[in-house]
């Protein structure tokens, strides 16, 4: 029971909400649902990480790396949902394995624009092949899930149980796993890293263990997208803009709350949807005027509102 | 023997360019640590700019050198109005926030940027060739070389030194390696680090806009073209060693030789040199080749 | 308690988002209009050169299809489209195909839209197709280039349509002029971006080149530099280097303008012959800078092709288009323009079989489907995958600047029957290159 706590209740109720919801849901609605719980599984891997004071802007390439893995796997005849999304996952997590440990040498900004290059590098080989269609990309066809073959707006439908059931299991995962020690080590590398040492712990190793956590995440998040979509490209699956904006994201939610990032994976959607209907030539000014702003006056992301809120609440009347 | 000399030359005048473009975020880097995405925005107001005056220029009669002004005019006006407005409107109030904040607020506002642009200058391209139809073209090797990209060597080399020298000579630049090495003990020391950071991000800004003005002529200044810089410079400056100067020449000769050799001869893969080079670099001495020493915190 | 507290929070939130987003639904179709959808380039690198042009092309056609003011043949239509006003959406296409498909989507369930006319990238057409026939939302592409749209990814379509020939024509067609205007060429080489059109425009040139020429030499050192990299010192000098005479390029918009200002200060385009497949974007801009003797191509009878031609239709609409822009129509507008005029003899068509009633969507694909109709320039045939893909005559022709009208002008100019250049119906456009182009009557 230990393990049962607010977090675990909303994230539960959310859920069962959402699952609910699924089969009434417009289709636009649902579809930038599905978007958001992909970009904010790729943000809950930041996440993990911004809690040992590192940020990858180069996320990009675990994302477009399991996109491409599961998109490439529908061009030799497997179409299963599972097994797609376990390939793409494994893929992202198995080169976040390699390129960890030369990363998790670095720290700060290093950190961050070293991500940035591999992930520049992984742009340029897509760009240089001409068979999984260079710049253009190529279409990912519809899945299945063990033999179910959905058709019309049930692809979308099963897609979306598909993605909650996994991004459940997955953020409740994550959060269980901060309360462990090695969990609870995150703050204490950020703070101070020899301090971790002198304790007897690997700051490097942590710091492994989470980056590899959010190789895995970015994948499943990419191998989701890239089904959600049907088409890969690598300008929007691999490109530096695509791991800022999951950057963004991160900012965008806080490090207060595992389900934040969904939320802020939302409110980025939402913001870029309505920018883009409402000033079709100025998109990226609102884009980068909300940024700006969350910067500026949400410093902790969206959820320090919630945070507000419930202190307001407990503040004693005068 | 002409292959080898035609590839020196192509490569130095590609280095130029490359280092002209990324020595405005090296300098930015380098004293206060900050990635500025923006940068690519000041390269794209330099061209604008530069494209504007120059246009404005030729339409009088004035004396046709008198061109050249525009482009470091252009330059002038782009930096310090956008280093101040950017520095103290915005930056100033994060500086005590996560770098990559910073680094996110400066993404921010090239978006912004990339929109007021937009709203300034619409999506039209502008062109401003006069400067390099002026000045010819020469004969080397029995090949024709337009002197206007030549002599972005020596402005290169002239901003190169400059700068250099600026930093290691004057009593400015010894300020300014003092805040680089430890800001808060500077501070207590009374050097004004409040005035080396406007006046750094200026400069920064300058150069920035400096090498989109210089660039101007040669191209068609359009939409998208400060984006690409953005990519390229940050390519020069990791492979250089963040925040080095001397390091971002070497990394700008490093890529600029190799892709020029590339384009003659092995065409097919001119796109992967920059990003090879710099896996390479990465792979052996990732903090990049010329990186200052980093101290651990205890 | 507590718990229950927050999750109320959480459900007035949920409700108040629901509202927000449910507020724009519904608003559309509250009037009797067709919602069309106009994606294009409005930032970035494509803006400039195909998408803004693309833009008021289409503007202008849907205005004055909405005050029924075409031009013959459309003159006698009535108002809109069907009758119903045109309302138009138009919106930007940059971002990538993944971020299109999500916009797409919107349009559809949020907003929605009739038809989509649009898209200029080979990429987003292409990421593009599949959601379209899902969604079944009739979608003509006016103007994106790659072949595989129907060749590849859907072989069977109901609902897409492209308004113009694919890229594989203008391969074809630039190799035959060569053949026919260069008989003796010693070689040749080319300088294309290192991205998909690129590659693909390339291939099929080289492809025909090789059916048409076999003798002639390819250039082992093609040049591939980066999109957007605005830089081609070392290129111009390895091209000038290079002993092949004839010189292939797709670049197009702020690459092919610095390229030409580049190569120009160097005297590339007096010692190499360049043929440049999209050129047209930019020879009004670009005015007397323009490199004459250049080979040049529009992707079809457009733009600076249809300078001349000598119809009600096409110097209406040179004529509103010069006076309201200030510059004469290139490629990009007359596509767009074409594209709608697709939308517009579909649905009169399709009204007219409907005993004057307005249509519904079956039948206006049905229309559409096989339908030969006047574009601004030249008649479109849709007669190839299942009457989904147009074929148009092509035209190729050498720039030159003209001192009495002060302006460029195309001479030289070979005209190519469509089914000279496209691939006959049902066959793959690489296959039939390979194969020697059997079947092409010119």
């Amino acid at each position: 029971m230990r393990y049962i706590d607010k977090t675990v209740v909303g994230l539960t109720i959310a859920f069962l909400v959402l699952f609910i919801a699924d089969f009434f849901m417009a289709e636009w609605v649902r579809f930038i649902g599905l978007q958001s719980l992909a970009r904010g599984a790729v943000a809950l891997g930041l996440l993990v990480l911004w809690r040992t004071g590192l940020v990858s802007f180069g996320h990009a390439l675990y994302f477009g790396f399991g996109a491409y893995a599961a998109a490439m796997l529908t061009l030799i005849g497997y179409h299963d949902a599972f097994l797609l999304v376990f390939a793409g996952t494994l893929a992202a997590g198995v080169l976040a394995y390699l390129l960890g440990f030369l990363l998790r040498r670095y720290r700060a900004i290093f950190f961050a624009l070293l991500n940035m290059a591999f992930s520049m590098i992984l742009y340029g080989v897509i760009v240089k092949t001409e068979e999984l269609g260079s710049t253009d990309g190529f279409s990912v066809l519809t899945p299945t899930f063990l033999g179910y073959a959905p058709q019309g707006e049930a692809v979308q439908t099963t897609l979306f149980i598909f993605t909650l059931v996994f991004t459940y299991i997955i953020t409740v995962g994550v959060h269980l796993y901060m309360k462990t020690t090695l969990g609870g080590m995150s703050m204490a590398v950020r703070e101070n890293e020899i301090r971790v040492e002198y304790l007897g712990y690997s700051a490097e190793k942590v710091i492994h263990v989470k980056y590899v956590f959010s190789g895995l995440v970015a994948g499943f998040g990419g191998a989701i997208m890239a089904l959600a979509i049907g088409q890969v490209d690598p300008d929007s699956m691999a490109n530096w803009t695509v791991s800022g904006e999951f950057v963004f994201i991160t900012i965008l939610s806080g490090i207060g709350n595992v389900g934040a990032t969904y939320i802020g994976a939302l409110v980025f959607e939402l913001i870029r949807t309505y920018a883009f209907e409402y000033a079709p030539q100025f998109w990226q000014f609102i884009l980068g005027g909300s940024l700006l702003a969350i910067i500026m006056f949400l410093p902790d992301g969206i959820w320090s509102l919630f945070s507000r809120l419930r202190r307001s609440e407990k503040a004693p009347s005068p | 023997m002409q292959e080898l000399i035609v590839i020196l030359i192509d490569g130095l005048v590609f280095s130029s360019y490359l280092f002209m473009v990324s020595v405005g975020l090296t300098v930015i880097f380098g004293v206060m640590k900050i990635l500025n995405v923006a940068h690519g925005s000041f390269y794209a107001f330099g061209a604008y700019m530069s494209a504007t005056l120059i246009g404005a220029y030729y339409n009088t009669d004035l004396p046709e050198f008198g061109g050249f002004l525009a482009i470091f005019l252009a330059a002038l006006i782009i930096g310090v109005f956008f280093g101040i407005v950017l520095e103290r409107g915005l930056l100033r109030f994060l500086y005590h926030r996560d770098e990559h904040i910073i680094v996110l607020a400066t993404f921010a506002m090239f978006l912004v940027l990339e929109d007021v642009l937009m709203m300034i200058w619409g999506t039209d391209p502008y062109y401003a060739y006069e400067p390099m139809a002026l000045l010819g073209a020469v004969d080397i090797v029995e090949l024709t070389f337009d002197v206007y990209s030549l002599t972005l060597i020596g402005l290169a080399v002239i901003v190169g030194l400059g700068l250099w020298l600026g930093l290691t000579r004057t009593k400015w630049g010894k300020l300014l390696l003092a805040v680089i090495f430890d800001r808060e003990i500077s501070q207590a020391m009374g050097i004004n680090v409040t005035v080396v950071f406007t006046v750094t991000f200026v400069v920064g800004a300058i150069m920035g806009a400096l090498g989109g003005a210089y660039i101007a002529p040669t191209i068609s200044v359009s939409p998208g073209i400060g984006v690409e810089v953005i990519v390229l410079s940050f390519a020069v400056v990791v492979i250089g060693g963040m925040g080095s100067i001397p390091g971002a020449m070497i990394g700008a000769l490093l890529v600029g030789i190799s892709r020029a050799a590339a384009v003659h001869k092995f065409p097919e893969i001119e796109l992967f040199v920059i990003y090879a080079i710099m896996a390479l670099v990465l792979a052996i001495r990732p903090e990049g080749l010329f990186a200052p020493a980093q101290a651990r915190k205890i | 308690m507590k718990i229950l507290r927050k999750s109320g929070r959480a459900t007035l939130l949920a409700t108040g988002l629901a509202a927000a987003l449910g507020a724009t639904a519904g608003l559309a179709n509250a009037a009797e209009t067709v919602v069309m959808a106009v994606p294009t380039f409005l930032t970035g690198a494509g803006a400039p050169a195909f998408g803004v042009p693309a833009r008021n092309g289409a503007e202008i056609i849907i205005e004055a299809i909405n005050k029924g003011k075409l031009p013959a043949p459309y003159n006698n239509s009535g108002k809109g489209l069907a009758g119903r006003q045109i309302q138009a959406l138009i919106y930007d296409e940059s971002g990538g195909g993944v971020k299109q498909v999500a916009e797409f989507r919107n349009k559809v369930q949020k907003q929605g839209v009739d038809l989509f006319v649009g898209y200029i990238s080979s990429g987003t057409c292409a990421a593009i197709t599949p959601v379209a026939e899902e969604l079944k939302m009739l979608t003509i592409f006016p103007i994106c280039g790659t072949p595989r749209i129907f060749e590849e990814i859907d072989k069977n379509p109901k609902y897409v349509f492209r308004t113009m020939g694919h890229a594989t024509a203008d391969g074809v067609a630039e190799a035959m002029y060569v053949k026919a205007n260069m008989p003796d060429v010693k070689g040749y080489t080319g300088i294309n971006q290192n991205y998909a059109w690129g590659q693909d425009s390339w291939r099929d040139f080289d492809l025909a080149m090789k059916q048409l020429m076999p003798n002639v030499p390819v250039s082992e050192k093609t040049q591939w530099p980066k999109i957007f990299s605005g830089q081609y010192g070392a290129e111009i000098s390895a091209l000038m280097l290079s002993k092949e005479p004839l010189v292939h390029s797709s670049l197009w918009g702020g690459d092919l303008e610095a390229f030409i200002f580049q190569g120009s200060a160097r005297g590339l385009f007096r010692k190499k012959k360049l043929l440049f497949s999209v050129a047209d974007t930019s020879v009004y801009r670009l005015g007397k800078k323009a490199p004459a003797g250049a080979i040049l191509g529009a992707r079809g009878p457009y733009g600076i092709f249809a300078a001349n031609v000598d119809t009600p239709l096409n110097k209406w609409f040179r004529k509103v288009y010069s006076d309201r822009y200030s510059t004469p129509p290139v490629g990009g507008s007359y596509q767009a323009a074409q594209g709608v005029l697709a939308a517009k003899y579909a649905y009169d068509k399709a009204a007219s079989m409907n005993g004057g009633k307005f249509p519904s969507k079956d039948q206006v694909i049905a229309a559409l489907e096989g339908a030969t109709f006047q574009g601004i320039a030249a008649k479109v045939h849709m007669n190839r995958s299942n009457g989904h893909q147009a074929a148009t005559k092509h035209m190729i022709g050498v720039l030159a600047w003209d001192k009495e009208a002060g302006g460029p002008i195309m001479t030289k100019v070979q005209e190519f029957g469509p089914d000279c250049v496209m691939p006959p119906p049902g066959v793959n456009g690489t296959e039939w290159l390979k194969g020697g182009m059997k079947g092409a009557k010119c």
